[in-house]
Order: structure tokens, then C-alpha cells, then sequence
């Protein structure tokens, strides 16, 4: 409709464009009528239609964050080997989907000689890190995110272009617990964690935030309404806060960034998928290590301690969190050398139903 | 702006084997000036171990309460480029395919408006365009949709529904993800684009039960490709898989319903208690395949931990019939989204997500509410526990009991 004030005709609401107008023609052709498919070699695979048809797919890694000149070499080289066709997976890879096994090894010197992303990251991998933006580009952030899962993709780029793994792994970084990564069921999730109360700028509160909604954001009830200097005000509970931010997030009085005692928190043991067992959460292996940038040390050694345990340890085809289910918790603490501490024994609502109510104990030092 | 800043810390992650996001700024910078002061303040948080992002700020377009996440710098003197660097969510193409042409043309419009730099994709599915001032979100807006583009969700809104890439490429979709997501997206661009809602709430389409878009952990309202029927075998496949592999071992063992059984030469399933996890169609894709009556499962109340802790998504409804509902343009799923958000309106608190709300009032009267009959497959077991809030019981001298039937 026309603009009230410009006069222009806008266009609004029209959704999304239609995606069959972007699938390539074999896709066209064959679409819902894929018989299976088969591995190549790492980062290439073909499913084969009912019609005989085979499309190979060469998957590389990117860095989500993509600047106009490599998303502009990607449009190129779909042109140079895919019709001007390319696709993007949910975990930030690039797909470039051909219609014959003869350009499979050209295409992949060329995009590591133009984009200079690997090729992988398909089964027994570790697979492209999801993540959020951290502090380059978010206000609640706990901890950056491109730069901690730069740090870790260097350290495990050789199991992303190779196939050498018991079965994937699934890493997952959000920067902080509202966890736009979702990584709550990764392999192992990487989270943002505060460890102290948000600082209440008394005198803002009223002035920025809304008070019963500030009040009702706080999942444990720490947060008070208070009288301050004839105004209202909050005030926080330190001994109820369990440091979320979800506050901060409804009420920019209530900043919670701390250079000392941000940091991130390792998760282990989710899956998503239901094969075998059902999806779950993952769950608290290390509950803080410090911000180091630019290379986050630390989280890095962390990381690396339980991916080996698990490459280890783990038979043929264990995610790591049936890794773990078979060797029992207290095994995985061991052979890691994690400390258990009280913080690792849910105290949240439901935490209870996570107690061993039984005689059944196994793998630590009894 | 535009002025280079030296950035020690961050040029040590631009080694490493793994390719660089600084590099891809670097780049970016090199176009939109503006993307000299991203990386400069990204070094000083660096420096500072803090984020450096303001609280809050508006911006958006005109008629839309979201797609635009604003985003305003704390130190706008230091690095004027980030005074505004708002972010706009770009609905996705469904199954994330694109041709050169319209990537190039969005590039331009990323140079041309904004920092140079994307996110392929957002967590939630978006292409996300980064950079842009409240000046200028108005025409990138409009040459966006000029080129077949909108905006996706944001704030208390439906969030872009997004689908796996389905019978595009995969040959275990049981649903077609893409047309479903298109669909649904399309009916409600309204509750998109102009949050009507209590909290965010997000719909996603996978077409088996890996569930590649992670809908089961994250969505409220999740539609998971299944199978009714037998798993079709071909058992001279299973023998060449015999060949490479233990199939006993690796298949039969790994069942969780111990549902297989294989004798060396021919695997039997007995499909009456395959619970459909496709682990032995994932092991063996040329010898099994999901049978022929598919259709979906849908499951709701998934969330990430805020406010109430996290939760996956349970059983609603065991088996939707998407094939028939699409020949209706989905009208069954459309209702049933309705009636949950109707319930959610009428009960849900701001900031509660439509899990959190079930949790809080009890499943029984949420499946009431919505108008479902309570099944055994909803649950892991029934209540262990006595506290039944009894609706029926008899009244001295009345031979009916009072309850429902009377009310």
C-alpha cells in the first residue's frame, strides 16, 4: 500500500520468497523421490533417486559470520560447478550439490584455494560449532563466541575433515543462558555463565525498567520492590540469585557483566536425535573457567580433555552421551579428572528426580 | 569512522587452520567503513572482558514491531561506526536454498545499507544482515522486499519457522518440510512481523525423527517426520551390508526395543514395537527405509533454560496426517496452532513461554483447554503419585455421579 508520508507503494508482509524458484533442477527433478545415500569420502556424499539420478554433495565448513566478498566467491563458484545453486545447512556449512562425480576433487581444491573454508563435516566428525555472537555483537553476552569456537575448530580441525570419530560430535556455544545457540542438547555445550548478582542502579530503575516485570523475570523470586529516595525501586536477593541475567535482559538497570567472574560453563552428554536413545539435555561437567581471550586456554584444555576420553573410550558408533551412560558418571569424572563438587547436584526445580535412587553404583573409586 | 584501529588480540585468531571470522570483518571493513569500529570495540572487549553493547534502543521499520534488533554502542565516540549497528533477520529460503543471483543481489544490499557482513544463518534460521543505522533500515527494508525478501521474527512474536532441507535432498523425509514451513510462515506473517505475544514462540519442521533443525529441544511446537506402517527391507542390501559390517552388533543390538532380530542371513523387524528412532535405517540406509504411510509426530512446550529451566518438547499428537491436512491448505494444524495460543493468551504470564505455562496449570488442563483427549503416548508412564484432583464423585442418595456431565 501506498506510504502515507512518502507516498511510495510498500511491500509488506510477503514472507518468505518461494523456495522452489532456488532448487536446482535435479533437486526439481527429483524431489521426494531419494532412494538413499552413501558416503564418499569425508565431507562428500550422494543420494541416488528412484529415477537412477545422483546428486553428490561437498559440505564445507564456514564461519557463519560472512563477509559480502565470501558470500559473493560462494555465489562464483556455485556458478563455476552448480548451475548457480548452493545451499547452507542448519550448523553454518556451505553445500555445494553437483549433478556428477567428475569436478567433486576441482571444486574442493578451489574452495580451499578461493574461500580457504575445509571440506567435512559429515558422520563421524566433529561437526561445524553452533553458536551465537557474543560480545562482537550482543549486550547480554557472558563471553565472546566466534573467538572461543575459532579457538576449538583450530584445535579439532583434523577430526572435522576426517571420519576418525566413534560417532559425531556436536559442539555448541551460546555466549550466554538465554541460549540463543540452543546448545542445551549438544555433545558438548559451551555457555556464558555469570557468577555475581547484577549491580541495581538504584536510581534507574524506575526510569528504564518496568518494576512487576523486572520482579517476575527472576525465576528464584530474589528480586524485591523497594522504596529508593521517594522512588520506586528493586533491590536483589544475593543469597536467592543464581546469576541468569534474565533481569538484566527486561531491565537495563540491572547490568550483570563482570570482567572477573564471567566465564563459561561445560555441558556434556546431549543429543537431539532419537536414534538409539531419546533426545536429553546435556549435562554440567565443568561449572566455570575463566574469560582468557583471545584464545581461551582454558576452555580449550577443557574441551580437549573430554573429546579424548571420549575418542578413547567410546565404542564404534556411542555418542558421547551414551559413552557416558555406559561407563557411568563417576567413571567420566575419573578418567577426565573433573572435580564433582556440589555444584554438579541440581538444586533447581526438579532437581531432585536426578538423585541414583538405587544400590546401583559403578566406575569411580569406591 | 573508518579509521583502523590496532587490534594485537585479535590477530592471533586469524592463525590457526581453521578460517577466520577476523578475517571475514577485515573484509567486511574493507567495503562498509562503518565495520572498522565493530572490530576495533570487539578488541576492547577483548581487552576488557565485558561486552560493550548498549541496553536497549529501538529500531525497526515502519508497521512491523520486529525483525530489526537494534543495537547501539556504549561508547559511540570511541568507535562511531558501532553508534548504531543494528541487525536485521532476514527470512531464510526454506531448506537454506539460494542461487548466485539472489546472493549477489543481497550482498549489495549489505554493502549498499549496511556493515558488509552476515551471519549465514541466525540460530533460529534468519540471514542475518549486520550494520545498518535506524536511517537507513527504512529503504534496505524496502529494496529487500523489492527483491521477494521479508523480515523475520523477533521479541515476543512467532519466530521464523524454519525446516530441515527434507525431500529436497533426503531421502527419510516423511513430510515435505519445505512446503509446510513455506505454508505456515506465509498464514502467519502478521503474528511475525507484529509480536502479539506473552514470550517468543517457535515452530520447526523436521522430516525425520534425527531431527536435523533441532526442533525437539527448542521449539514449542515441533513436527517430526514418521512412519505408521512396516520399515521396507531389502534384504539382498542387508546381505552386501553384511559384507562390511556387524550387523548383529552394530543394527539388531543397538535397537531400543529390542524389535530386531537378524540370523545371519535375513533381518526380521517386528515393526509393532519399533519405536521409529532410525537408528538401524541410519546404519544401513540402502537396505531400510521409513514404510510408506508417514506422516508427522508434533510435539510442544521445548525451550531453552529461561525462565523456568529447560525442557524438551513431549508428545501431542502421535501421529498427524500431514498429507491429507495439506490437501486442506493445513487446516487442522492451523487450528490447533490457534487454540494453543488461544490458551496461551488467555493464561500465560509475560515472559512465560507456552511450556512453562503447561508446567505451571498441568498437562491434563492444557490438553483440555485445547480441546485433545489425554493418551498413553503423551507419557513415560502415568502418575506415580496419589494426588488426583478428582472432577467426579457421588453425592448421597443420587444414583449419577456429579462431575463433567452435569456441568
Amino acid at each position: 500500500m501506498p506510504d502515507a508520508t512518502s507516498g511510495r507503494v510498500r511491500i509488506t508482509d510477503i514472507g518468505p520468497p518461494d523456495y522452489e524458484q532456488f532448487l536446482p533442477p535435479i533437486v526439481k527433478r527429483n524431489y521426494g523421490q531419494w532412494k538413499y545415500h552413501e558416503y564418499i569420502k569425508p565431507g562428500v556424499m550422494v543420494h541416488v533417486s528412484e529415477s537412477g539420478e545422483k546428486l553428490y554433495t561437498v559440505r564445507v565448513g564456514s564461519t557463519r559470520l560472512l563477509s559480502t566478498d565470501t558470500v559473493r566467491a560462494i555465489a562464483d563458484l556455485a556458478d563455476k560447478y552448480c548451475g548457480g545453486h548452493v545451499r547452507f545447512t542448519t550448523r553454518n556449512n556451505i553445500e555445494f550439490l553437483l549433478e556428477s562425480d567428475e569436478k567433486i576433487d576441482e571444486l574442493i581444491e578451489d574452495v580451499q584455494k578461493t574461500l580457504g573454508f575445509p571440506v567435512g563435516g559429515i558422520r563421524k566428525c566433529v561437526a561445524n560449532i553452533v553458536h551465537t555472537q557474543g560480545w562482537l555483537h550482543c549486550h547480554t553476552s557472558a563471553s565472546d563466541a566466534s573467538g572461543v569456537v575459532k579457538a576449538i575448530m583450530d584445535e579439532l580441525y583434523d577430526y572435522f575433515v576426517t571420519e576418525k570419530l566413534p560417532a559425531k560430535v556436536r559442539i555448541g556455544f551460546a555466549c550466554c543462558l538465554n541460549m540463543c545457540g540452543s546448545v542445551g542438547a549438544a555433545d558438548i555445550a559451551l555457555v556464558g555463565v555469570h557468577r555475581r548478582p547484577p549491580r541495581v542502579l538504584y536510581d534507574r530503575v524506575n526510569d528504564l525498567c518496568e518494576i512487576p516485570n523486572t520482579i517476575a523475570s527472576c525465576p528464584v523470586d530474589a528480586i524485591k520492590p523497594i522504596t529508593h529516595k521517594g522512588k520506586p525501586s528493586v533491590e536483589v536477593d544475593e543469597d536467592r540469585c543464581v546469576f541468569c541475567g534474565n533481569c538484566y535482559s527486561v531491565c537495563p538497570a540491572l547490568p550483570i557483566a563482570d570482567p572477573l567472574n564471567d566465564g563459561v560453563a561445560i555441558f556434556v552428554g546431549g543429543k537431539i536425535s532419537n536414534a538409539r536413545t531419546k533426545p536429553t539435555f546435556s549435562k554440567l561437567a565443568v561449572p566455570f573457567l575463566p574469560n582468557n581471550p583471545p584464545r581461551w586456554p582454558e576452555v580449550i584444555e577443557a574441551v580437549k580433555t573430554i573429546f579424548d576420553a571420549y575418542k578413547d573410550g567410546a565404542r564404534e558408533g556411542e555418542r558421547l552421551g551414551e559413552w557416558i551412560n555406559r561407563i557411568g558418571w563417576p567413571k567420566f569424572f575419573k578418567v577426565t579428572g573433573f572435580e564433582f563438587t556440589k555444584y554438579h547436584i541440581d538444586d533447581f526445580r526438579l532437581g531432585e528426580c536426578t538423585m541414583n535412587y538405587s544400590n546401583y553404583v559403578r566406575g569411580g573409586d569406591l | 569512522m573508518g579509521k583502523k584501529h590496532a587490534t594485537p588480540l585479535l590477530d592471533q585468531l586469524k592463525e590457526g587452520k581453521w578460517p577466520s571470522f577476523v578475517k571475514e570483518l577485515e573484509k567486511a571493513a574493507a567495503r562498509a567503513p562503518r565495520t572498522e569500529d565493530l572490530i576495533g570495540q570487539l578488541e576492547e572487549s577483548y581487552k576488557v572482558k565485558i561486552p560493550l553493547w548498549k541496553h536497549g534502543g529501538m529500531a525497526g521499520v515502519k508497521g512491523y514491531g520486529g525483525g530489526v534488533v537494534g543495537r547501539f554502542s556504549n561508547y559511540p565516540e570511541k568507535f562511531p561506526g558501532t553508534k548504531e549497528f543494528h541487525t536485521a533477520r532476514v527470512n531464510q529460503v526454506q531448506g537454506f536454498f539460494y542461487t548466485s543471483d539472489v546472493l549477489r543481489k543481497l550482498c549489495d544490499i549489505c554493502d549498499k545499507y549496511a556493515g558488509g557482513i552476515f551471519n549465514f544463518h541466525g540460530s533460529t534460521g534468519d540471514i542475518q544482515i549486520l550494520g545498518f543505522t535506524q536511517a537507513e533500515a527504512e529503504d534496505m527494508f524496502q529494496e529487500l522486499t523489492a527483491n521477494g525478501f521479508d523480515l523475520g521474527g523477533s521479541g515476543s512474536a512467532l519466530r521464523t519457522p524454519a525446516a530441515c532441507v527434507g525431500p529436497a535432498r533426503c531421502e527419510w523425509a516423511n513430510f515435505d518440510t519445505l512446503h509446510m514451513c513455506q505454508n505456515i510462515t506465509k498464514e502467519f506473517q502478521n503474528e511475525i512481523h507484529r509480536p502479539p505475544f506473552n514470550y517468543k514462540f517457535k515452530i520447526k519442521f523436521a522430516g525425520c525423527p534425527n531431527d536435523c533443525v533441532a526442533s525437539g529441544a527448542r521449539s514449542d511446537l515441533s513436527v517430526v517426520g514418521i512412519w505408521k506402517d512396516n520399515i521396507r527391507i531389502d534384504q539382498d542390501a542387508v546381505k552386501e551390508y553384511a559384507k562390511t559390517m556387524d550387523i548383529q552388533k552394530m543394527v539388531v543390538d543397538k535397537c531400543p526395543t529390542r524389535c530386531m532380530s537378524y540370523d545371519g542371513e535375513k533381518l526380521t523387524i517386528d515393526d509393532e514395537n519399533c519405536v521409529k528412532c532410525m537408528h538401524c535405517i541410519n546404519t544401513m540406509p540402502k537396505a531400510l527405509r521409513p514404510g510408506v504411510v508417514k506422516g508427522a509426530q508434533i510435539r510442544v512446550g521445548a525451550k531453552v533454560p529461561m525462565v523456568q529451566g529447560p525442557r524438551l518438547g513431549f508428545v501431542l499428537i502421535p501421529f498427524y496426517d500431514v498429507e491429507e491436512d495439506k490437501k486442506n491448505d493445513y487446516a487442522f494444524f492451523k487450528d490447533l496452532v490457534q487454540r494453543i495460543w488461544d490458551f496461551w493468551d488467555e493464561y500465560g504470564q509475560n515472559r512465560e513461554r507456552v511450556g512453562e505455562l503447561i508446567q505451571r496449570v498441568g498437562v491434563g488442563n492444557f490438553l483440555e483447554e485445547i480441546g485433545l483427549e489425554p493418551r498413553p503416548e503423551m507419557v513415560e508412564y502415568p502418575r506415580p503419585n496419589p494426588f488426583i484432583k478428582f472432577e467426579e464423585y457421588f453425592v448421597e442418595d443420587d444414583e449419577e455421579e456429579e462431575g463433567e456431565e452435569e456441568e
